[in-house]
């Protein structure tokens, strides 16, 4: 069923890592620790800034891939991936766009079951890749159907 | 602190015990995230979805299992990141992180990490690959 989209790719669109957004993500996951909020600590860091946590990048705009769309029930968030080259820094900006990476059917307890893999990417603005991260999203058959009637 | 550096294969970094998981804690992270997904959040529409009640997001569990390893920030960094969701986490649940050195190599420290609740059950799982610097 989505086997024809793979490989599509949304627009790009600019995101900013922006000091507020971190310091509230990261009071969300009980990880307040001086490296994301605190300037001085950032400036005597490793990193001469602030840092974001690691799950951070599912906050950003990644831009929506033309005649692709996902129901907003029913889905199963199976796997998730994240891949660095760097931490990302406060204030930072960076382009983000997903793309559907793959998609097959399998047999499982419930029925057929549909794996849907996004990848979600981050370049800097010299266009070099600073993350990416696959989302896997299970579809129960039920779904499926509804989808495609 | 001890430091990344001094732990050897078969080794743990220090396990963090959350607080019982509050509808709160969902709430913060819905807005925090843009997740607004309402089985996480509105008991009512987790009843519709054919759940006993509101569960966490995946992403909030994963969230909290890498501060395991925020306090090593001048070390170095997590490179690799990969998790599976066992297990559906829900309110008042008691959630265990944990994360054990399973390889090294020069630069990079393999570790595998899960979240377990208070049943003993392991509701996430995966990897962290930590390079180093």
């Amino acid at each position: 069923m989505f086997k024809d989209q793979i490989g599509k790719l949304s627009n790009k669109v600019r995101n900013a890592v922006e000091r507020g957004a971190v310091k509230k993500f990261a009071e969300a996951i009980g990880d307040l620790h001086p490296i994301y909020f605190d300037e001085e600590t950032g400036r005597l860091s490793y990193y001469k800034n602030n840092i974001a946590p690691p799950t951070f990048p599912r906050v950003f705009d990644y831009g929506v891939i033309e005649g692709f769309n996902l129901p907003n029930k029913g889905l199963i968030h199976g796997e998730q991936t994240f891949h660095y080259e760097r931490p990302l820094l406060v204030g930072e900006e960076l382009y983000c766009y997903t793309k559907v990476k793959n998609y097959f059917e399998k047999k499982g307890s419930f029925g057929e079951m549909g794996f849907l893999v996004l990848e979600n990417n981050g370049e800097d603005l010299e266009g070099k890749t600073i993350f990416s991260s696959t989302a896997t999203i299970v579809i129960s058959e039920a779904v499926r159907k509804v989808l495609t009637r | 602190m001890s430091t990344v550096a001094q732990l050897q294969v078969g080794e743990s970094l220090k396990d963090i015990q959350l607080k019982p998981v509050s509808r709160l804690d969902l709430i913060k992270y819905a807005g925090a995230s843009g997740d607004f997904n309402p089985i996480h959040t509105i008991d009512v529409e987790a009843e519709k979805a054919g759940l006993p009640g509101i569960i966490a997001h995946g992403m909030w569990t994963m969230g909290n299992l890498a501060k395991l390893f925020t306090e090593y920030y001048e070390e170095g960094f997590i490179q690799d990141y990969s998790i599976r969701f066992k297990g559906m986490v829900f309110l008042n649940d008691v959630i265990t992180l944990k994360a054990t050195l399973k390889e090294k190599q020069e630069n990079l420290l393999r570790f595998a990490v899960q979240a377990i609740n208070q049943q003993g059950n392991v509701v996430l799982k995966g990897k962290v690959v930590y390079y180093q610097y």
